[in-house]
């Protein structure tokens, strides 16, 4: 049942994006929201056991919630910018040495996994090639591979990133 | 106001055009695979632009609809070279 | 005057970046290195653009109370979002697949996933 409403209010809050500045009620038009609640009604009685998988209602906290703006304009745009004019260097000159290192992320969830992998991959600079499933493990194929990276078998993910904590930010939000 | 937007269209077609080569002289299909997803990034923007330079809206919401359609169809790509399918 | 400049500077730093994810693209030596060049760097060129546009329509509808320009913003807004989040999993998907398909890493100075095995 909480499936359901979660899922409900995921998709009626997206067709009420989509529909803004339509009408008179509010910003919407009476029978925009009805086509919606109807749609969302539907939507969310098919694909409610895809949303809610792991039995885990703890992103529906507000707060949590409202931290993933704060993370990806705050932490997470600093460092894509800084790893794109780095990557940017590299393009120009052409000088590269690339490699797939092991990196413990140190999640214990699977959202928390999704938003370092998505993270690291969203950075240039570093790709996510593969997760080990048993030990939570990331395989990431890196364009400028350090000495010192190369000589260790497990590479903690918090050296991925050069300035902010993006590991811990993330353990915040998920987890 | 200046129309900044109908120039930036032109470099980002013509962009389409430089990764087309590297569509045809791909050596392997994974190369090819890559060079599909950036000619479909570059189109979300090109239409993007073209929805503020000829005042249509609709143009934007074909953006949102073709950004989801590709990315279904790399997945399917990804998977096929991957070799589950 | 100060949101024309805005906008310039984010389409001027989305087509440099654009440009130079193609570069890359075409000059990189495999697919991995490639995807680094193309799949961050036009995305992250893309999202500018888009954010050109918003900054566009935002300022628009603060001049001209006109609803249309708000709808232009807040659609190109879901595009953006919808652009990064679906070209970080497609090109996870791609190298995936990629090393599955057997496709080694040139140079490759270290390749931990391979000594792991399938």
């Amino acid at each position: 049942m909480i499936a359901f409403l979660v899922t409900f209010l995921l998709v009626f809050f997206i067709y009420l994006l989509l529909t803004a500045g339509s009408g008179s009620v509010g910003f919407w038009s009476a029978s925009e929201l009805i086509a919606g609640a109807g749609l969302g009604i539907v939507v969310a009685g098919i694909t409610r056991k895809f949303l809610c998988r792991s039995d885990n209602y703890r992103m529906t906290n507000p707060l949590r919630f409202l931290l993933i703006p704060v993370y990806i304009l705050g932490p997470f745009l600093i460092e894509v910018t800084v790893a794109n004019i780095d990557v940017a260097m590299r393009v120009i000159t052409g000088r590269i040495r690339p490699g797939i290192l092991r990196v413990s992320s140190g999640m214990k969830t699977d959202l928390g996994i999704f938003m370092l992998a998505n993270s690291i991959t969203l950075t240039p600079g570093t790709i996510t090639v593969d997760i080990d499933e048993e030990t939570n493990d990331l395989f990431v194929h890196k364009i400028n591979v350090t000495a010192d990276e190369e000589g260790k078998t497990v590479t903690p993910a918090r050296e991925l990133f050069s300035f902010a904590d993006i590991p811990a930010w993330i353990r915040r939000i998920a987890e | 106001m200046m129309d900044y937007f109908s120039p930036v269209a032109f470099i980002l077609v013509a962009l389409v055009f430089l990764a087309m080569v590297r569509l045809v002289r791909g050596p392997t299909p994974a190369d090819r695979a890559v060079a599909v997803d950036t000619v479909n990034t570059l189109m979300v923007a090109v239409l993007i632009l073209l929805g503020v330079v000829y005042r249509q809206i609709i143009f934007i919401d074909v953006a949102i609809v073709y950004a989801l359609l590709s990315f279904v169809s790399t997945l399917f790509i990804a998977k096929y070279i991957g070799g589950d399918l | 005057m100060i949101a024309e400049i805005l906008i310039v500077a984010c389409l001027a730093v989305g087509s440099f970046f654009n440009i130079l994810g193609i570069i890359g693209l075409l000059r990189f030596p495999d697919v991995y290195t490639r995807m680094h060049a193309t799949t961050k760097m036009t995305t992250f060129g893309s999202v500018f653009t888009a954010l050109a546009v918003i900054i566009y329509g935002v300022t628009a509808y603060l001049d001209s109370v006109n609803s249309q320009y708000a709808v232009l913003a807040i659609h190109t807004l879901i595009a953006a979002v919808a652009l990064a989040f679906t070209n970080a999993l497609g090109s996870h998907a791609i190298a995936r697949g990629a090393h599955r398909a057997g496709i080694k890493p040139v140079q490759a100075v270290v390749d931990r996933l391979e000594e792991v095995g399938p």
